[in-house]
């Protein structure tokens, strides 16, 4: 039985979309600073559903006016890591939200083997259930290649 | 088939059948595109609405000459090429780096704040404002400091201008390991491969830029206008404290225009003079003292007209005469 028949990791916004394109992604960007977000670029070969917390590329970047800015910094973290998936994240700073708001996938390895589901028996017939993503059992920096 | 009842961000929306667009939109859209292309230079400004901005800058700012025709040619050139984008002739959009060279107090800042609502009406920077940085913002304290500073100015100002006031500190040619050199190299690529993005208009005094740009060449070649600012000679600093009293509710009184402008006459010849900036601090010294004059008289009723007027005697009781009496003396 397959549930995820494309074979793509589905997390954040726009998840079960196309890839979106360079100008749609700065839409969104735009959008988000026109409500006062700041953006931020995060990368990982890891994306166990979770492990929520990704690596920063970078700073957030605050105050800033245009997405061409992001967008700098979202082809410099595609240079360096050409194969990881990346992604961006909004963040609202207002005053009793202060959290993401707006979180998407913008880069995907080629080939995205997905995840087991891994069966233990424990006391009695009692089932445990853990996720096991197939790429993890190649070290980091080499699972997506 | 039915259409869907969403509509895509970005997508080209097809024209509501039968829904006459009604005049009050079509007047607060000036930002976006008009339905029609337009053919003739007129409708380029109309659309644009650069026309104010250009008069504002004529009526507002005393003086400039050179640079006010210089900022008419690039608009020119702009609207031009906007006309030459209808019939297919793209150029390569104009390199429009600038720097301006001119003493203290000549309005550099003032025009570069005037250039960003320009360009942004005529559609080559994408959001208009102005991000106005010195030294300290780009140039880091120790090694790995200074490329994250300066991209996270630089991506600040993308859309819009980045205005960088006495651009020649960013050289420090008596130290070798001056991290300024890495501020200027990541400026270079930036204003390279993004100039859609980002205007960058170096300012500074005339003689210190040309050293920078001596030693710096590839940072001359990449900026297409070099704009030199005058002095302003006595008239024209009389204007502008005209202007500057009007804006401010105050008046000068009799014969106090006359004191002012053989104070200028006297100050221009000190050095440090600042031409605006000096003409701004001369006059509010003028005000301290008619205050303290008024203050005074505590039994007397003051007028408006007495509150607003700048008396000759406010402005001959500056230092710069008793020094010009004490030096013929």
């Amino acid at each position: 039985m397959m549930t995820n028949p494309t074979g793509r990791l589905t997390q954040g916004q726009f998840s079960f979309l196309p890839d979106l394109t360079d100008a749609e992604i700065a839409q969104q960007i735009e959008y988000g600073l026109k409500r006062g977000y700041a953006w931020s670029v995060e990368y990982t070969d890891d994306p166990h559903p979770r492990n929520t917390f990704w690596e920063m590329f970078g700073m957030p970047m605050f105050d800033l006016k245009d997405a061409a800015g992001v967008m700098m910094e979202l082809a410099n973290c595609r240079k360096t890591f050409p194969s990881h998936y990346i992604r961006l994240m909004a963040f609202d700073s207002t005053r009793g939200i202060e959290t993401i708001t707006m979180s998407f996938i913008v880069n995907r390895p080629e080939k995205e083997p997905g995840f087991g589901l891994h069966r233990t028996e424990t006391n009695g017939r009692t089932q445990r259930y853990a996720i096991h993503s197939y790429s993890n059992d190649q070290p980091e920096g080499e699972r997506y290649r | 088939m039915n259409a869907p009842l969403y509509s895509i961000p970005g997508a080209s929306l097809p024209p509501a059948a039968g829904a006459p667009a009604s005049p009050a939109a079509a007047g607060a859209v000036s930002a976006t595109p008009d339905t029609a292309p337009p053919k003739t230079v007129a409708e380029v400004l109309a659309q644009s609405q650069v026309e104010t901005v250009m008069d504002e800058l004529d009526r507002d700012l005393v003086g400039l000459a050179p640079v006010k025709s210089r900022i008419r040619d690039i608009a020119a050139l702009l609207v031009i090429d906007r006309l030459r984008a209808q019939h297919g002739l793209a150029a390569q959009a104009p390199s429009l780096h600038m720097s301006f060279t001119g003493n203290p107090g000549t309005g550099k800042t003032t025009v570069a704040l005037r250039m960003a609502q320009i360009l942004h009406r005529l559609g080559y920077v994408r959001k208009g404002h102005v991000v106005s940085v010195t030294r300290d913002d780009l140039v880091g304290q120790y090694i790995g400091h200074t490329a994250p500073k300066t991209k996270e100015v630089l991506k600040k100002a993308m859309g819009g201008v980045l205005f960088i006031d006495e651009a020649y500190y960013l050289y420090r040619p008596e130290n070798e390991r001056d991290y300024g050199q890495e501020a200027i190299e990541i400026l270079l690529q930036v204003m390279e491969n993004q100039r859609d993005d980002l205007v960058v208009i170096l300012a500074g005094y005339k003689n210190r830029m040309e050293t920078f740009f001596q030693s710096n060449p590839g940072m001359s070649s990449r900026i297409a206008h070099h704009l030199d600012f005058p002095d302003y000679a006595v008239g024209e600093l009389l204007l502008i404290a005209d202007r500057m009293l009007g804006g401010a509710h105050y008046r000068f009184g009799d014969g106090a225009r006359e004191a002012f402008e053989s104070y200028l006459q006297r100050r221009i010849a000190q050095p440090h003079f600042a031409n605006a900036r000096s003409v701004r601090n001369a006059l509010d010294r003028a005000r301290l003292r008619q205050a303290s004059r008024l203050y005074a008289d505590r039994e007397r009723a003051l007028s408006a007209d007495d509150l607003s007027t700048i008396a000759a005697g406010d402005i001959l009781a500056s230092r710069v005469f008793a020094q010009a009496e004490s030096s013929a003396s």
